[in-house]
């Protein structure tokens, strides 16, 4: 065969999209699954139809290059993550997709009602529990479930935070399992990160693919340091006077989340302080700078609560300030998120959550939760130790995918090994049946490939709430896996929410 | 600014300055190499001794050979001053002081740690090293110039530059301290082969081998390479020249903080009168080694002096 006409048989194998863009027989046991982007017939769902069309032209050498390009800007700009335990590779790069993963103005509006009746009553919730504890009172929650809880702490009791809002920042993580089918995972209401990747991803697809944004109307997620910075101004202590000077906390370089905490400071245009930048003087809780100690006023900390106050907390705590909890009661300074806060986000608490809503908002929750059993209950236990293979079992307070046991992949050996904990503490433990989570195609070098993913939307409280419309999308790179985690191998992908 | 900010620029641009500079010694270490018949491997003892690393050196190696110096300057991580750990520092700093910096200038010194880390990832090929130590001036530059380039001209950048000078001057002061012998009237004889040699191999250390034709019409004497690394205010790693450098960045921030004068002005501005009244003839008889080794005492004096005076630490 003459050379150059190979060559363009060749060109008209790769630039065949139609053919490679359906999942074929490679669906897998994904094929349960919900698909955001094609049907079963393979066709486009609306919000992809566009997308769908555009990819169809593209060359795919064209695509594996841009893959490339999108990993070589990640490096260089170091969006990199640390993983606790791996001394070797100590920074790590979170693998990016290129297929965005597409959302209706539609579908959006129904996640963000629900999103934001979750996090007003958390912030009820939060305020009660700290105050009349009318939700024990009314028998809604045992007692101890609040009291024993670690995440519980006695010194925010009677304490009311500036503007009385708790969680200023709040990423809550959805999950999708069909057509209409949304659930809140998890409500992170500490220090949600990966806001970053969020920004990032949007910076890197519009850099590469800037065709796809005139073709889809896109809504932005850029203004988020910008709003970030406002909602943190708007509640400033009742001790500051002028205009409120902000800081982001963060426990260093060494920090798994460091690039974000100097990201969002850099945007924001804030200083960025460790601890040891900083001390109490007069009443404030000041930095040091190269002209002397300046105080700040509104402090967005990457730290977790033990280690904030080595005084009222953890004493060997290096990363916080000594004496910060006493500001913060005298009302010479914000913490944001509120301490404390983590009580809302316990995954004990979390199987109450339909109850909390309906209690301090008056309507059904709109989004619903995982069903979830209580190991502590001894019927639960019972139920969750004779399913133990089709369940995904969960520490209350583990985070990060660690400490989980998911029953349907797990060997029988590593589900034993998991029945005797959870029987000897079973406390620490709840469960939930395995969703098909919903899968989003990833490209691969042959083509697409459907994965599961996740949605942490960002949810900013300060006077109002706002949330940012997209997020960031997790998804799990292994064929068939449920394990969307950083720290355990999934990737990223771009969010579109698209606008009406 | 944080103290420990101007902490961390201070000490990023002295470490990419070192990283360079060292990678100039090892250029001219090479270069006598390859030029003097019958040179010996004793003689990057004098290379590892600008460097300020012979000690350390001996500690780990029985011997010394090219290879082991070359590798303990340029790449070894148990050597802090080694191109390797100079440049890694050099990024840590940049990550510490990350909202201080442009985005061109954090990418250029972040591209610079990724290229060199996996350039110096294996043992080192005599052949390669011309061009890695290409690569390493190279990305230097680059830092240096994303940061000229996209810099405000505030705080940030000055603390940036004292930290550059301060390094640089102590590192010129080192080099013709550990050569100070030839360049001595007693020893020297003008026109011997051997000085020449050993004149132009000081030269190159600070890139200057060409310079120096412009400024003194070719012949090499001991006097006028000294005055040209000491005394002469054109020449870009002279002692003269990084004091005008300090002293004007200080004043900046003295304007900048309203006027606000710290000890550390005062003794840069004796440091700098001292180099621009004295002459090479006052500073033989007083002896170079001992003028040198004053000098470099007086540059840590104030380094120190600007750390306390800004509060990085404390």
């Amino acid at each position: 065969m003459e050379l150059r006409f190979y060559l363009r048989q060749l060109r008209m194998v790769l630039a065949l999209p139609s053919t490679l863009y359906s999942y074929g027989q490679k669906k897998g046991n994904a094929s349960l699954a919900f698909d955001e982007m094609l049907t079963a017939e393979n066709l486009p769902r609306p919000p992809y139809k566009d997308y769908h069309e555009w990819y169809a032209a593209q060359d795919t050498a064209h695509l594996i290059r841009k893959t490339q390009d999108a990993e070589n800007i990640f490096r260089k700009t170091g969006i990199t993550f640390a993983v606790y335990g791996h001394a070797d590779s100590s920074e790590k790069l979170i693998p990016f997709d290129i297929i965005p993963r597409i959302i209706s103005a539609r579908e959006w509006r129904k996640l963000a009602q629900g999103i934001e009746q979750r996090v007003l009553a958390l912030n009820a919730f939060l305020d009660d529990i700290y105050h009349k504890q009318e939700i024990i009172k009314a028998g809604r929650i045992p007692r101890e479930l609040i009291e024993k809880n670690s995440a519980f702490l006695p010194e925010m009791i009677g304490f009311k935070p500036p503007g009385g809002v708790y969680t200023h920042i709040v990423g809550t993580d959805i999950v999708r399992t069909g057509e209409d089918q949304f659930y809140v995972l998890e409500d992170n209401a500490r220090t949600p990160s990966g806001v970053s990747y969020m920004l990032e991803n949007r910076e890197t697809m519009m850099q590469m693919f800037p065709e796809l944004f005139t073709l889809n109307k896109v809504q932005r997620v850029e203004d988020y340091p910008r709003l970030l910075r406002q909602s943190l101004a708007a509640v400033a202590p009742p001790g500051c006077k002028g205009k409120p000077r902000v800081a982001v906390l963060t426990p260093g370089i060494y920090n798994s989340a460091y690039y974000e905490h100097s990201f969002l400071a850099d945007q924001m245009g804030v200083e960025l302080v460790e601890g040891s930048d900083l001390r109490v003087l007069d009443g404030k809780v000041q930095m040091r700078t190269t002209r002397g100690y300046e105080a700040i006023d509104v402090l967005y900390r990457r730290v977790d609560d033990d280690f904030l106050d080595p005084l009222t907390f953890r004493a060997d705590s290096a990363l916080g300030v000594p004496g910060i909890m006493d500001v913060y009661r005298a009302g010479n300074i914000t913490i944001a998120n509120a301490p404390g806060t983590g009580i809302s986000d316990d995954k004990a608490i979390y199987s109450y959550m339909p109850e909390i809503v309906e209690f301090y908002t008056g309507r059904k929750a709109l989004l619903e939760n995982v069903p979830t059993w209580r190991c502590s209950e001894p019927d639960s236990l019972k139920y969750v130790l004779e399913n133990i293979a089709d369940l995904v079992i969960k520490e209350v307070h583990g985070s990060g995918g660690y400490g989980m046991l998911v029953g349907p992949t797990a060997t029988k050996k590593e589900r034993a090994d998991f029945a005797e904990k959870l029987a000897a503490k079973p406390g620490n433990y709840i469960a939930q049946p395995t969703l098909a989570l919903s899968t989003v195609p990833i490209f691969v070098n042959k083509g697409v490939a459907p994965r599961h993913v996740d949605l942490r939307p960002y949810v900013l409280v300060s006077d109002k709430v706002k949330i940012i419309p997209g997020g960031l999308t997790r998804v799990a790179l292994k064929q068939g896996s449920l394990v969307v985690n950083s720290s355990q191998g999934g990737g990223t992908k771009d969010t579109w929410v698209l606008e009406d | 600014m944080l103290g420990r900010t101007a902490n961390g620029l201070y000490w990023m641009f002295r470490y990419i300055e070192r990283a360079e500079n060292i990678a100039r010694l090892v250029d001219a270490g090479l270069r006598v190499s390859l030029t003097r018949a019958g040179s010996s491997d004793e003689d990057w003892h004098g290379v590892l001794e600008s460097a300020g690393v012979r000690e350390a050196y001996s500690e780990v190696h029985d011997k010394m050979t090219a290879a082991d110096a070359v590798d303990y300057l340029l790449r070894d991580r148990a050597n802090l001053s080694s191109v390797m750990s100079c440049i890694e520092a050099g990024r840590n700093n940049a990550r510490m002081v990350r909202t201080a910096l442009t985005r061109e200038t954090w990418e250029a010194t972040n591209e610079a740690w990724i290229d060199l880390k996996a350039r110096m990832s294996r043992k080192l090929k005599a052949a390669d090293l011309p061009e890695l130590i290409g690569v390493i001036k190279h990305r230097c530059g680059l830092i240096r110039g994303a940061f000229h380039g996209s810099m405000l001209r505030n705080e940030i950048y000055n603390f940036a530059r004292i930290g550059t000078f301060i390094e640089r001057a102590d590192n010129t002061a080192r080099i013709l301290d550990v050569k100070y012998y030839v360049l001595l009237p007693s020893v020297s004889q003008v026109g011997s082969a051997l000085d020449n040699f050993q004149w132009e191999s000081i030269l190159r250390s600070v890139s200057a081998h060409r310079s120096y034709g412009w400024v003194y019409d070719g012949e090499y004497q001991a006097s006028n390479i000294a005055d040209m690394l000491i005394l002469q205010v054109q020449m870009p790693r002279s002692l003269a020249y990084c004091y005008e450098k300090i002293v004007s960045n200080l004043r900046y921030l003295s304007e900048d903080y309203a006027g606000e004068r710290l000890t550390a002005h005062d003794t840069a501005d004796a440091i700098r009168t001292m180099l621009k009244r004295g002459s090479v003839t006052e500073i033989m008889d007083q002896g170079l080694h001992e003028f040198l080794e004053d000098f470099v005492y007086r540059n840590n004096q104030l380094s120190a002096e600007i750390s306390d005076g800004y509060r990085f630490y404390q």
